[in-house]
């Protein structure tokens, strides 16, 4: 197979590899084709430093225009597959226009770069980093090679961050107080409430607390919205009598959340909701949503 | 599906056990915390979480028990992750990342297990938090056997007194919190289940739903009685603790739990599950628990025999009690349904009284027993029945006889009369108006009080002679309606255990007393018109009077009610009647006093001549026991002067006068007025003799007596000119 697809191979082989490979901390991230790749992790305001190696096919040269190193920051929809727009867009030019006839080695350097956007893979949108290198040439055209890699921005705790405390309910047949510990949660964090039964004439079966997301892209007349349940956790099984008070504490570590995201260069914007879910003997349902906000903690270790 | 339910029960279980085991087995075969971290995902389809075991809560109980085993193993592995150096505390969290609270619960409890071995927290701390997160499960069957399960599994790790867990100085009331929080819970899904199973099941045959439905019961009450059975085990809960702070929780519940049946499982468990203590807080115990009981169920007799029943329980084997605190405490105990009913009836259905009262030491017993009748006599309750006299003189035996043992026990003589005179006035308030079921309660009562022994039978026998005589009037009166009936008493029936009754007294001895209720039986007799039957009344009572009494004073009292009695008698032919009158004018001239003798054989003349008979009208032989009378006064009156110098009394005189005078006024043709006429003087002279010692009574007597002669010569018609001749 490899000696077939060899037939098709660039005339060149060009790698990309980060000064600091062997230590930087690297995160899975899904490609395109379905297949997991680990990459490095940067935060913004780092320095993206590094070098790329181009080393012609056997006994072959190369002839180009000049070869460049660009980092850029992408927002593709996937209703518009195929159209990136870069909202970050930096440019290295690392050599002029020449041959190469054996392995060549440029160092590229960006330094402290704003990189304000997580890296994110939603439903219809992806935000993604890469640095592309392009080997610009005429007839044959440009050779190009990518290297993606990850950004998560971290936050301190929030000064304030209040607790959702509600009543809610339907006139004569169920009134509950619910109560969440934070309207703000990190990633590991862990949801801590309790559900207050002031009134129920209806037979309960259970209780769920979902968590969702919400991921909306697009503007005007042009948005789709993607709405995707991440968690379904039990609170509560059989049905309760009034007065009684049920216990939350849903830890959020074992689910693939992402901080909240809000009005990503007028692109998209990922809200997450705690959806309380009660649903009686003949399955109504019987719910409230609640936006909460989550965020990347920073990690002290 | 309910109606082919056990093919489908069948399927359905050996369904629920196979993916049991499987998700189970998938667990304790893996190994590492990579691995374990998988688990709640695995659990998610958990079958003890399935929603279709409501028709056969008793199937889903032998899941449990499958599950608990399984889930043993899963405590050994998650102990074993621990060894390997995975943090218990990781742990802790992992489980609770299942998203199905069933199976997040029973994992959660089952390494909160190794954590509070782990020490690495409190405890109680541990325990709260898995009461707690408990609350989650609603659904009373399946809340009723995680709660269940938490206690078992936490049985061994309380942080009681003298445990390894046992932390700050709080600990021992931590314990009981965890378990009663646990109890709480438990309890208010008990009340939905037990309506929903029996609902159930009520739709299936009903040969093997009775059977099925008893079995579910004991099972559920095993669970929950497990809580409390750890409740009882903790070695920090004193009487104390118990009383103020454990009981009124599980009361509470109780009361709180609408549903009957699973207050009634509650009630058993309150009562089997019983705190290891020393007899008298165990009363207490019981007895607030009566009481309590009385208060909120008073239709529920059967709660409050249950509970006098496990107090037997609890007293077998101890014999009676010494502790003063324990008596008085069952005296409580005993006492409490009594002032609840205001009926000793209600009391005499509790199969289990009596029992109780068996561990009263014998003072306490009769005190007890006094407090039972005094209940009757004020309530003036109506015992009707032979059954309810034979369980009532069972309660009160400690008055009816003497217990076997003491013998040497001083018995204040006033407390004692008194104890007994409230028995009698218990016989006598028995009562039914069918004649049949009165003379069974007769014999039952004569068979208690046969037992008395000599001291008793003087306050016993009489109101039971007067009480069956009461009876005998009644059937008198109704003879001729129930003549014919065989089976129906009748006095002849009745007469001859009054007399073996009466017979029992020459064992005390008191003749005069047996003497008296002979002469009552007799006139009973004579009313009925039996004739041999007052014939041996009488017998007896002259047997007596020949053998027993010989005491001069009771002589004289004796022959007079010897006397008074066959006076009235009329159902004797005239041989019978002889023969007795013969005896009893013989009885009367052998009095030792002189003036006992004259009244004795005066009064003997009434024999003679009765007034509304025409049959007995003898003229001579009344005139015969005058003069004999009159005879026997001048005796005395000798007597008198030879000894003491002074004649005696003319009262003697006087008294006879008046018999002269009434059987003159009777018509009595022998009584002239000359006769009366020399007996006037004969006191005149007698009360004007020198050696007469003045006696004013003897004068306003005499005075009177011819007052009255004057009185009836003022008389219009025949009596008047009958008292005309004679002079005053």
């Amino acid at each position: 197979m490899n000696y077939i697809i060899g037939a098709f191979k660039p005339a060149s082989n060009i790698s990309i590899t980060f000064s600091d490979e062997k230590t930087r901390k690297k995160v899975p991230l899904k490609k395109e084709n379905g297949q997991t790749v680990m990459v490095p992790l940067f935060q913004s305001q780092e320095n993206i430093v590094g070098q790329i190696s181009v080393e012609p096919v056997q006994g072959k040269k190369i002839e180009h225009n000049g070869i460049k190193i660009e980092l850029l920051g992408q927002i593709e929809m996937y209703f518009d597959r195929g159209n990136f727009y870069d909202f970050t867009s930096l440019v290295r030019e690392l050599d002029v226009p020449g041959e190469i006839y054996e392995r060549k080695t440029y160092p590229f350097e960006f330094s402290t770069v704003e990189m304000p956007y997580e890296t994110y893979n939603g439903v219809n949108v992806r935000l993604r980093y890469v640095l592309k290198v392009t080997i610009s040439r005429g007839y044959a055209g440009s050779i190009m090679e990518y290297q993606d890699f990850v950004v998560r921005n971290y936050s301190p705790s929030p000064p304030i961050n209040n607790s959702i405390k509600m009543e809610v309910g339907i006139e004569d047949c169920l009134h509950i107080e619910f109560e969440y510990n934070k309207s703000k949660y990190h990633l590991k964090d862990v949801i801590i409430g309790k559900i207050y039964f002031l009134l129920v004439r209806i037979k309960l079966k259970n209780m769920d607390l979902e968590i969702r997301r919400r991921e909306s892209t697009g503007s005007g007349a042009n948005t789709h919205v993607e709405t995707e349940t991440l968690a379904k956790f039990e609170l509560m099984d059989g049905a309760p009598v009034r007065g009684e008070s049920i216990p939350i504490r849903l830890f959020l570590s074992p689910y693939e959340l992402t901080p909240t995201h809000r009005n990503i260069n007028n692109k998209f914007s990922v809200k997450y909701y705690f959806n309380l879910v009660l649903v009686d003997e003949e399955d109504r349902r019987y719910f409230k949503q609640q936006e909460i906000t989550i965020y990347r903690l920073e990690e002290t270790s | 599906m309910i109606s082919d339910g056990v093919e489908d029960e069948e399927k359905w279980l050996a369904a629920a056990i196979t993916g049991l085991q499987t998700e189970l087995l998938l667990h304790a075969s893996r190994s590492g915390l990579e691995q374990s971290q998988r688990c709640p995902k695995i659990l998610r389809s958990d079958a003890l979480r399935t929603s279709d075991f409501t028709p056969f809560p008793h199937k889903y109980y032998e899941l449990y028990m499958r599950a608990f085993d399984e889930l043993r193993k899963l405590e050994m592995f998650f102990k074993e992750e621990t060894r390997r150096g995975c943090s218990i505390i990781d742990l802790y969290e992992l489980v609770q990342h299942a998203g199905n609270i069933l199976p997040r619960l029973y994992l959660l409890c089952t390494v909160g297990s190794v954590y509070i071995k782990s020490k690495e927290a409190p405890a109680k701390d541990v325990l709260k938090d898995l009461v707690e997160m408990c609350r989650g499960i609603q659904h009373p069957v399946r809340g009723l056997f995680l709660r269940s399960y938490l206690s078992q599994i936490s049985r061994d790790k309380l942080p009681d007194i003298g445990s390894e867990y046992e932390g700050d100085a709080d600990t021992v009331t931590d314990a009981v919190e965890f378990v009663l929080q646990n109890f709480t819970e438990n309890e208010q899904t008990l009340g939905a289940d037990a309506t929903s199973a029996i609902d159930l099941s009520g739709l299936q045959g009903p040969a093997r739903e009775k059977e099925r439905r008893e079995k579910e019961r004991s099972e559920l009450r095993d669970l929950v009685g497990k809580n409390l059975h750890v409740l009882s085990q903790i070695e920090g809960v004193d009487l104390d603790m118990y009383r103020d702070t454990v009981l009124p929780r599980i009361l509470e519940q109780v009361v709180n739990c609408k549903d009957e049946l699973a207050q009634y499982y509650l009630m058993d468990c309150v009562i089997e599950a019983q705190v290891d203590m020393p007899i008298a807080g165990a009363v207490t115990l019981y007895s607030s628990l009566l009481t309590f009981t009385l208060h909120v169920h008073p239709d529920r007799l059967d709660y409050v025999d249950q509970i006098l029943g496990a107090c037997v329980k609890k007293l077998s084997g101890k014999g009676k009690l010494d502790d003063s605190r324990a008596t008085k405490q069952i005296v409580a105990l005993l006492s409490a349904p009594l002032e609840k009913y205001n009926d000793i009836e209600t009391a005499l259905k509790l199969s289990n009284y009596p029992r109780v009262m068996e561990h009263l030491d014998d003072g306490t017993n009769k005190v007890m027993a006094g407090v039972i009748i005094q209940s009757i006599i004020k309530n003036r309750t109506h015992i009707s029945t032979a059954d309810k006299v034979e369980a009532l003189f069972e309660l009160i035996k400690g008055l009816i006889k003497d217990s076997d043992e003491k013998l040497h026990d001083e018995i204040d003589e006033e407390d004692f009369n008194e104890e007994q005179n409230s028995v009698a006035r218990l016989i006598q308030m028995l009562y039914n108006n069918d004649p049949e079921e009165m003379l069974k309660i007769i014999c039952t009562v004569r068979k208690y009080i046969l037992t008395g022994g000599p001291k008793r039978l003087p306050f016993t026998v009489p109101p039971l002679i007067f009480n069956s005589l009461k009876l005998v009037r009644r059937l008198q009166s109704q003879e001729e309606n129930a003549a014919g009936e065989e089976v129906a008493p009748t006095p002849k029936k009745i007469f001859p255990i009054l007399n073996q009754t009466i017979e029992a007294l020459s064992a005390v001895p008191v003749p005069e007393l047996a003497l008296r209720l002979y002469l009552q039986c007799a006139e009973a007799a004579n009313d009925c018109d039996l004739e041999p039957v007052a014939y041996e009344f009488f017998t007896q009572a002259y047997i007596l009077y020949e053998e027993e009494i010989s005491d001069s004073r009771a002589q004289v009292t004796a022959v007079h009610l010897i006397i008074g009695t066959l006076q009235r008698m009329h159902v004797f032919g005239v041989e019978n009647r002889d023969t007795l009158t013969h005896k009893a004018t013989g009885y009367s001239a052998k009095l030792l006093k002189k003036p006992d003798q004259c009244r004795a054989v005066y009064a003997c003349s009434h024999l003679f001549w009765v007034d509304d008979s025409d049959s007995i009208k003898d003229g001579e032989r009344v005139l015969l026991c005058l003069k004999r009378a009159l005879r026997i006064a001048n005796a005395a009156q000798q007597m008198s002067n030879a000894t003491r110098g002074s004649s005696g009394s003319v009262t003697l005189f006087i008294e006879i006068l008046n018999k002269y005078l009434y059987f003159f006024e009777k018509g009595n043709s022998e009584i002239s007025v000359s006769v009366i006429q020399g007996l006037i003087e004969l006191i005149t002279t007698e009360m004007h003799s020198e050696n007469m010692t003045p006696d004013p009574a003897a004068d306003a007597f005499f005075a009177s007596t011819l007052r009255y002669i004057q009185f009836q010569k003022q008389k219009e018609g025949a009596l008047g000119a009958k008292y005309e001749p004679i002079k005053a």
